[in-house]
């Protein structure tokens, strides 16, 4: 206790030495501070969903109504439209998903959570978003070269991605690929400073088990990343050689095997998936149990089953390739090791649906946002089965089944857990609340119109529908009148659901101004980050914290109230 | 940023300072970039991917010569940390210069190899094998001299005796790169089946 | 379930939905039973005035069996649904049933062109009937496929037999289906193959003995009309006059009309 007071001492007075004003470049551009980097992270992300919205919009509009000029967009060519998916795709994971929930909340909250003024390596911190910066450029510039943008799907399968003959996208493949490369290193850079952090600059006091799961989450997705997109990278690398240089890695009438990318490919797709899915994860686990005022159910067993399916993650990649010609004895250990990971993931819904169970719970947006994550993800989770399961996946493989599926874990994550985190963190981002009507205008619609939309696509992929076609007339069993009516219904789902974003935004921007005031800890939550100032300062905490005890002590007997911050030394 | 920088740059929970865990995180991720890279090549390899049977043409003697430079070069970037830690900025400095040097003479073998089989009209697309042989190599290289280059920049301060710990690091880096070239020498250079 | 939107127009298409139902059914039985009880404390524990949450950490056994307990049994219906699918995967991709026939398909961007054996039923022969876009087989017939590609990578998909399976260039991949329903189905392109890949279709029909040669027949003497473009043409999608035409038997089939249309 001592220590941590002369700790305290010398840390408040370096403290003071680096308060001083700065240039408005220095302070919102080019700064290193990780609340800013975390707000321009999340900025950039949202601007890219609208992009990735958008082009759902434009592509969409063309499935319901083939051949019409979509507005706003005109008539979409199968180029523009396999363009269209392709970047639709590779922009919400590579540009959404990852940016907003590991990058934007990880920068913001990381330093927060963990009670310290920065990350460790602030410079470095600031390198990783102007790499990102980058990537968004180069993506962008890839839409205009002559050719137009990649449109070889988000796998981008060589051959068809490496020899400009058969993409007729010369300059597009390789710009695509060099904006995905470019993100990755802007990841990795990140991930390090991330790590470096959570290991060492944590507060005075702070156990491993006083980490909050959110924390937690995030890094374990960092070392996943780390792990799994190393060989993506050098095939990236090959695959970039094939196109520019002409090697002959992928090209098979030179001996190359194009099958091999497509391991190298998922042997990262597929941990990546659990590398967005467990930011969420930790964001809903913070909401919840904050709203149940309860403590978390089972804090180590959440940990466990995390790093399990993390671990299992690694050995399932084939469940994608299952009919893509590798050898069929494969398929059946994928399929094992495939469907054995319902069994911790199962554990993880359980632990939080547990966590409920005696609560005494407030639905407040967040905690809204956080309970239909927990539905739609379930729909999302027990509908990868039938594809995890080789005999049934050999019909089921790259039809709207599959796209049904996974927009309905992609969607929660990326989307529902996103909004979830902003209404949660919002008054500590900006010192000001959300409207709460306009909010629930937002819920509602965004919720019940996603379920409109996905939904349908289900039965679209039982019916044979299969993915990445611009228009279905050339196949007569798809082009029945009912089916059309289906994906016109989808299509109808999604404008409603882009229509009620409107709220949103509005909400978004005009609270930062009117909305009322919040003080620091406006949802009487534990975790260290509602100790600061709300908007935090420069420099985060008035006086830096010390910590007693773990982040979900909530309603603990014997307390006057029903919560017991991190950082307060005697009873509550 | 003040000089003082942020107090989370200073705090050390796991007792291993900050920059070194770093640099084995950065390490960490680079390990599985030329793991994937390697791994791949074994497949082909195994596979009886056309062209492997080149391996013979490489300049084994060259490689060789690379491998012996490579591992003095590790001993004295320990040398220049030992001094480093008894506070010698001089002696560091000297040891980093040298290690310097034997990546330069590692480089000059490397350029020599390359010009002499594109001089033969061996190139990229030759076959699989040589794509690989100069994507693994010139992979390598560029890391070879990116070392150099930070070894460089860290060397004057250490001279007057600042960031001493830096040498340290930049070791760690510089054994990094000895090692993925222990791996490709025999894969590239000895084992021609 | 799947049969309410497809035929079941092949030997094992009925077990691949019996597996499908299966799953359905075990699945969904563990998602009812999540949800409820999601539902049941979201409305039980709902905020009330003056009642107090209470403290449980989850870490004792007497706490968490209520989630290790439901993990044997998830465990349990685990394996039955792995059992039930690797039986249909080895019976569909693994063995080899004895042929009748032998028929290649070799997809090219943006077009099938099916090799039937002829009255020989051996393949490169000159009694070959070669076609493009129409694959015809007789009922009841164990049929060898070998699948090839001129290009990049396509995939030989019928959802009516259940049946998919990538074709890679330089490669043959061979593998079997036998058709129990006389009738005709879409073939469908499932893998991304470029901008054609949106009208990369075909028909396959099954016939009956008799009409299989009646239909050969008129092949051989160019009296024969395609199936798949008379399904075009009958195409009950009101749009049907915008589609571009796919001419029958050049090698990227309408490349023209694909590239940028403003
Ligand atoms: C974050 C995103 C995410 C997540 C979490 C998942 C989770 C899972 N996914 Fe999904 N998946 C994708 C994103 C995701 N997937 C994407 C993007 C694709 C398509 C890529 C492309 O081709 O473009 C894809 C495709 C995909 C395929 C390939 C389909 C094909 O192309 O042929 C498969 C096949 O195995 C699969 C399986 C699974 C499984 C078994 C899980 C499991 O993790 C689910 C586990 C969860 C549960 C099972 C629910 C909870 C458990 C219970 C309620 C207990 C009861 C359950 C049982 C008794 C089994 N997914
Ligand atoms: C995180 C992942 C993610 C998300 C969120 C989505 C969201 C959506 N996706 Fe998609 N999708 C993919 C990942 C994702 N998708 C991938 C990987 C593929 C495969 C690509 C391939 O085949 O190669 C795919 C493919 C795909 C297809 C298949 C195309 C085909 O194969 O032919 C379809 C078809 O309907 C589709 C539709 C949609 C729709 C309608 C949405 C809607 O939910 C979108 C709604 C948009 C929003 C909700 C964003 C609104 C904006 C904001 C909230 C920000 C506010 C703005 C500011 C503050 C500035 N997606
Ligand atoms: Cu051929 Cu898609
Ligand atoms: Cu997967």
């Amino acid at each position: 206790m001592s220590q941590t007071a002369t700790v305290q001492h010398q840390e408040a007075h370096a403290h003071d030495d680096h308060h001083h004003d700065q240039s408005f470049l220095s302070k919102y551009i080019f700064s290193v501070d990780h609340k800013v980097i975390g707000l321009q992270y999340m900025f950039l992300g949202l601007l890219m969903a609208a992009l990735g919205g958008f082009f759902a919009y434009a592509f969409r509009m063309q499935l319901a109504f083939p051949g019409e000029a979509v507005p706003g967009f005109g008539v979409v060519s199968p180029a523009e439209y396999n363009m269209m998916i392709t970047n639709h795709g590779t922009i919400m994971i590579f540009w959404v998903a990852m940016p907003v929930l590991i990058a934007a909340f990880g920068n913001y909250l990381i330093p927060l959570m963990i009670g310290c003024d920065d990350m460790a390596f602030p410079r470095l911190n600031r390198l990783s978003i102007q790499v990102f910066f980058v990537s968004i450029l180069v993506l962008l510039l890839s839409y205009f070269v002559e050719g137009g943008g990649f449109g070889g799907a988000w796998t981008s399968y060589p051959p068809l991605s490496s020899v400009a003959e058969y993409s007729l996208t010369n300059w597009g493949s390789s710009l695509w690929l060099l904006a995905v490369t470019l993100e990755i290193v802007a990841f990795l850079i990140g991930g390090v400073n991330f790590l470096t952090t959570t290991m060492n600059s944590r507060a005075p006091g702070m156990k491993m088990t006083d980490v909050p799961i959110l924390v937690w989450t995030i890094n374990i997705a960092v070392i996943m990343f780390m792990g799994s997109v190393g060989p993506l990278v050098a095939g990236a690398v090959m695959l970039f050689m094939d196109q520019r240089l002409g090697t002959t890695f992928f090209l098979p009438s030179a001996g190359g095997d194009p099958v091999l990318w497509q391991h190298l490919f998922w042997f990262f797709g597929h941990p990546e998936v659990y590398v967005v899915l467990f930011p969420a994860m930790g964001v809903v686990a913070e909401i919840i149990t904050t709203f149940a005022r309860k403590k978390l159910f089972g804090y180590r067993a959440i940990l466990y089953t995390i790093i399990a399916t993390g671990a299992l993650s690694f050995i399932v990649w084939a469940h994608h390739q299952f009919i893509a010609g590798i050898d069929p004895r494969m398929a059946n250990i994928f399929t094992v090791t495939t469907v054995l990971i319902s069994v911790p993931i199962a554990e993880m819904l359980f632990c939080y649906i547990a966590t409920l169970y005696g609560g005494s719970i407030r639905y407040e947006l967040p905690m809204l946002w956080a309970v239909a994550f927990l539905v739609t993800f379930l729909v999302g989770g027990v509908t990868g089965i039938p594809l995890g399961s080789s005999g049934t996946d050999l019909f089921f493989h790259d039809t709207y089944f599959v796209i049904a599926h996974f927009h309905y874990t992609f969607f929660p994550i990326a989307i529902i857990a996103m909004f979830a985190a902003l209404y949660f963190w919002y008054p500590k981002m900006f010192g000001r609340h959300m409207n709460k009507t306009l909010g629930l205008i937002h819920f509602w619609g965004t919720v019940i119109f996603f379920n409109g939309l996905f939904m349908p696509l289900f039965l679209l992929g039982m019916a044979g529908q299969h993915r990445r076609i611009y228009n279905y007339q050339h196949f007569p069993d798809l082009a029945s009148a009912d089916l059309q009516g289906i994906r016109i219904f989808a299509t109808t789902s999604l404008v409603l659901l882009l229509l009620f974003q409107i709220p949103f935004v509005w909400n978004f921007f005009s609270s930062m101004f009117t909305g009322e005031k919040a003080e620091a800890n406006p949802w009487k939550a534990n975790t260290l980050e509602w100790a600061a100032p709300s908007p935090p300062p420069h420099g985060n905490f008035k006086e830096l914290p010390v910590v007693y005890r773990g982040p979900y002590e909530y309603s603990v007997p014997g307390n006057r109230e029903d919560f017991w911050p991190q950082h307060m030394p005697d009873r509550n | 940023m003040s000089m003082q920088g942020p107090i989370a740059t200073g705090r050390c929970a796991t007792g291993i300072p900050s920059a070194r865990l770093a640099v084995w995180w950065l390490l960490a991720s680079e390990v599985f970039i030329f793991g994937g890279l390697i791994a791949v090549f074994l497949l082909y390899k195994f596979n009886g991917a056309p062209g492997m049977e080149d391996a013979s043409l490489t300049v084994t003697w060259a490689g060789a010569l690379n491998t012996f430079v490579l591992l003095t070069s590790s001993l004295t970037i320990v040398l220049a940390h030992d001094a480093a830690e008894h506070g010698d900025g001089h002696k560091a400095f000297k040891f980093t210069w040298i290690t310097i040097a034997g990546g330069l003479i590692f480089m000059c073998v490397k350029a020599f190899e390359y010009y002499s089989k594109i001089s033969h009209g061996v190139g990229f697309t030759t076959n699989i094998f040589w794509s690989f042989y100069f994507t693994m190599t010139g992979l390598h290289a560029l890391h070879v001299m990116g070392g150099m280059i930070i070894m460089g920049l860290v060397s004057f301060d250490v001279r007057k005796g600042r960031n001493l710990q830096r040498t340290e690091l930049v070791g760690l880096y510089w054994h990094f790169v000895d090692i993925v070239w222990i791996f490709l020498f025999p894969m590239l250079y000895i084992a021609n089946f | 379930m799947l049969d309410y939107f497809m035929p079941q127009a092949s030997t094992f298409s009925g077990d691949v939905d019996n597996v499908f139902l299966m799953i359905v059914w075990v699945v969904g039985f563990w998602f009812v039973l999540t949800l409820a009880t999601l539902a049941y404390f979201m409305i039980r524990y709902r905020h009330r005035e003056g009642v107090k949450a209470s403290y449980v950490t989850g870490e004792k056994h007497s706490e968490n069996k209520w989630i290790h307990y439901p993990h044997y049994v998830i465990i349990l219906c685990d394996v039955v649904l792995i059992a039930g699918s690797i039986m249909v995967w080895v019976n569909v991709k693994q063995t080899l049933p004895p042929k009748d026939d032998t028929i290649r398909v070799i997809g090219q961007q943006w077009s099938w062109a099916f090799i039937h054996s002829g009255p020989d039923g051996q393949l490169d022969t000159e009694d070959d009937i070669s076609t493009v876009n129409d694959l015809h087989v007789e009922v009841n017939k164990v049929y060898h496929f070998e699948l090839q590609s001129r290009d990049v990578l396509h995939n030989f998909s019928v959802p009516a037999f259940r049946l998919k399976q990538d074709m890679i260039p330089g490669r043959t991949i061979t593998g079997w289906f036998e058709a129990t329903q006389v009738g005709t189905y879409d073939v469908q392109c499932a893998e991304m193959c470029g901008h054609g890949h949106g009208i990369m279709g075909g028909s396959i029909t099954v016939h009956t003995p008799e009409d299989y040669q009646r239909t050969m027949e008129a092949i051989k003497n160019g009296t024969y009309e395609s199936d798949y473009l008379k399904r075009l043409e009958n195409d009950p999608i009101p749009i049907a006059a915008k589609r571009p035409q796919v001419s029958q038997n050049t090698v990227n089939a309408g490349e023209e009309n694909l590239v940028s249309s403003n």
